[in-house]
């Protein structure tokens, strides 16, 4: 599905109404609960029913920190959004839930939502194992992924799980790291003063 | 000697677990916040997994993004924020969380509290399920905002796989102009590099002007470091800083302080530390600024007129400064000081510190708000509020026609009752102007807290640096 807008912020994918649930799921009714109120808006379009892979604007994903916005384009069924750039915090959150984030130029993806926009039945194949972009009208391209998250994609890896491999250089850490009470958030000379005031 | 260092490099490497090859690194996190909105499937997914949290002493809950503002608050009308008000409360019991919950003294927004009762301090890791977490960078901590799968791994581990940001130090030089507060330093920076201007980066901001201003303002420049796409923002600690931080209620106290100063010191950039990217701005280029789109970047000091999309960089901006102006029924051309206003909001983790209210306070003292205009003041926390009380500012605000509300988010984000109409234009001091955000169909400039008074007095957009003040007095 192309979405020919720039700088699409998270509270245009999931507006703050759907933010007071405290569900993961559920979530895909309301994506872009606002713009879609609109017959002509691209979510409506018969021909991109079905559609498994976004094609959009730049800074995709600015604002706001709601992993919700990812959950809610899972949600719909989006496995891939492509665009120039992603901002930070949407980009992790993507990571976390399997969401394929794929960056490429500017005038590839102009030229992709031109072709999805006018292009009946037209379809994009995106491998994640080949980092490869390709389609039935001779366009292909090559996009560059953190090697890791890459791996964790594959293979559906629960980060926590992960980091747990670490808890022994964890605990070593932190039983120095305690002792620096002026980076602790409730250091003890500040817990006894508050006791006796 | 080691290659100097600047300050996020001397937090991050002070907090490196492990650093695993072909992976991220693993980061120590000193300090989780907590609020209703991103926490409650990370509590779940603990509980599903049979993990506890790991570090309860280091996690610190309130209540702010769902709460009403409204005097009688504590049975709460809607029935789903209520019930995601009470999954919190639930989960601190079960957890062993501390909760600063709506009747607490200390309730507040999240980013407003952790500074004020001394959580906050230099040198430290901090995350919130929250994009403006990097607020805290203030002090010069490393502090950003995260996701719930994020909140998740820091409540299981106390850490997080990040992989290392690059740096980008900003200064802006010079003494800044009358009327040119620390909102317009953040919005001028932003209309300069745009709202993915920094993404990847870690702001240092430094130079004279922002040495000079106060903790408060700090704070409120650190707290839009993400509408520029930094996730973190930060400020070298200095003597105001420790001045700030000096008998908060967790900050060190007796012998502890002074060695926790001492330490802090050392957290400054070393001179000759590289950056990745540096931009300076003279301060004498700042002026005050109003938003007139719907992303942050699109901002023109209050002089200027609307601009023209035909003057936009490039087809995609041209796009998106044409659907801005659609959806914030302006014309090009048109002078910013004719635009008339339905509603200001002083608020939000942006401004609704003390010296915001009493900035705000200074040019509404003698006035009274615009027959047309409904306005509205929401505190950040119960100890702004009880300060700004013991110095009068809610009398001189209630006497203008202002309403003096209870704190929390509020119309920052409008997931409490407090919300535009469709069609209504505020004044807000808050740090988004995106679509719908408070409402829906609703309009958004964001200001300064000054200049937000002043729009509310007249009923358009107003020049702060022609304001007459008429009671400087009674705020001295």
């Amino acid at each position: 599905m192309p979405l020919n807008r720039a700088n699409i912020d998270t509270d245009q994918i999931i507006p703050k109404q759907f933010l007071k649930r405290i569900e993961r799921t559920g979530y895909g009714d309301f994506l872009f609960h606002d713009w879609r109120q609109d017959p002509d808006f691209e979510i409506n379009h018969p021909r991109h029913q079905g559609a498994e892979i976004l094609v959009t604007g730049k800074n995709f994903g600015c604002g706001s920190s709601r992993e919700h916005a990812a959950w809610a384009l899972n949600d719909h069924g989006f496995r891939v959004v492509i665009a120039p750039s992603f901002a930070d915090i949407f980009h992790s959150n993507a990571g976390k839930n399997g969401l394929l984030l794929v960056t490429l130029p500017e005038e590839h993806v102009e030229l992709l939502i031109e072709r999805a926009s006018t292009i009946d039945d037209y379809h994009l194949t995106v491998s994640l194992e080949d980092h490869h972009v390709h389609d039935d009208h001779g366009f292909s391209a090559t996009f560059s992924i953190d090697p890791f998250l890459r791996y964790c994609l594959l293979e559906g890896l629960d980060d926590i799980g992960l980091t747990l491999r670490h808890t022994d250089a964890l605990d070593t850490f932190e039983k120095q790291h305690d002792k620096a009470f002026w980076v602790t958030p409730r250091p003890e000379s500040a817990a006894t003063e508050t006791a006796h005031a | 000697m080691s290659a100097p260092k600047t300050l996020f490099e001397k937090v991050w490497e002070s907090h490196l677990v492990a650093e695993p090859a072909n992976e991220p690194a693993l980061l120590y996190i000193d300090l989780h916040l907590v609020h209703e909105v991103t926490s409650p499937q990370a509590f779940e997914g603990l509980r599903l997994a049979g993990r506890r949290l790991r570090r309860p002493d280091r996690t610190v809950a309130t209540v702010d993004h769902n709460v009403p503002t409204t005097p009688n608050r504590l049975v709460i009308e809607d029935a789903i924020a209520a019930k995601q008000i009470d999954t919190l409360r639930q989960n601190c019991v079960d957890f062993g969380v501390e909760l600063y919950d709506i009747q607490s003294p200390n309730q507040g927004i999240v980013h407003v509290i952790g500074p004020e009762l001394g959580f906050t301090k230099p040198g430290m890791t901090i995350v919130c399920g929250d994009s403006h977490t990097s607020t805290h960078g203030a002090f010069g901590a490393l502090a950003f905002g995260i996701g719930t799968s994020e909140v998740e791994h820091v409540m299981a581990t106390q850490c997080l796989p990040q992989s290392k940001p690059r740096t980008f130090r900003i200064a802006v030089e010079g003494e800044l102009p009358d009327g040119v507060t620390a909102k317009d330093v953040a919005l001028g920076i932003i209309g300069r590099i745009g709202t993915d201007g920094a993404t990847g980066y870690v702001i240092e901001y430094a130079g004279s002007a922002i040495r000079s201003l106060s903790m408060e303002g700090r704070m409120t420049v650190c707290n839009m470091s993400i509408e520029a796409g930094a996730r973190a923002g930060m400020i070298a600690p200095d003597e105001t800083t420790f001045a700030y931080l000096k008998g908060r209620t967790f900050s060190p106290q007796s012998a502890e302080w002074d060695e926790a100063v001492s330490e802090w010191r050392k957290l400054a950039s070393d001179p000759g530390a590289k950056y990745d990217r540096e931009l300076v701005i003279p301060a004498i280029e700042l002026a005050p600024y109003v938003t007139w789109g719907t992303s942050p970047g699109m901002v023109v000091p209050v002089t200027e007129v609307i601009p023209d999309p035909a003057d936009a960089k490039s087809d995609a901006d041209r796009r998106h400064f044409e659907q801005a102006l659609k959806y914030m029924d302006l014309k090009p051309g048109v002078s910013i000081e004719d635009v008339t206003i339905d509603r200001v909001f002083i608020g939000s983790c942006t401004n609704s510190r003390i010296e915001d209210l009493r900035s705000a306070a200074k040019v509404v003292a003698g006035y009274h708000v615009h027959s047309h205009v409904r306005a509205m003041v929401v505190p950040g926390s119960q100890q702004v509020k009880a300060q700004a009380e013991r110095e009068g500012l809610d009398h001189v605000f209630r006497a203008a026609g202002f309403e003096w509300r209870e704190p929390g988010c509020s119309m920052c984000l409008g997931m409490n009752p407090d919300i535009l109409a469709p069609g209504e234009r505020c004044a807000s001091t808050s740090n988004r102007n995106f679509e719908g955000r408070q409402g829906r169909g609703g309009r958004t400039h964001l200001v300064s807290p000054m200049m937000a008074a002043a729009a509310a007095i007249t009923g358009h957009f107003t020049d702060v640096r022609t304001w007459e003040f008429k009671k400087e007095e009674v705020l001295a």
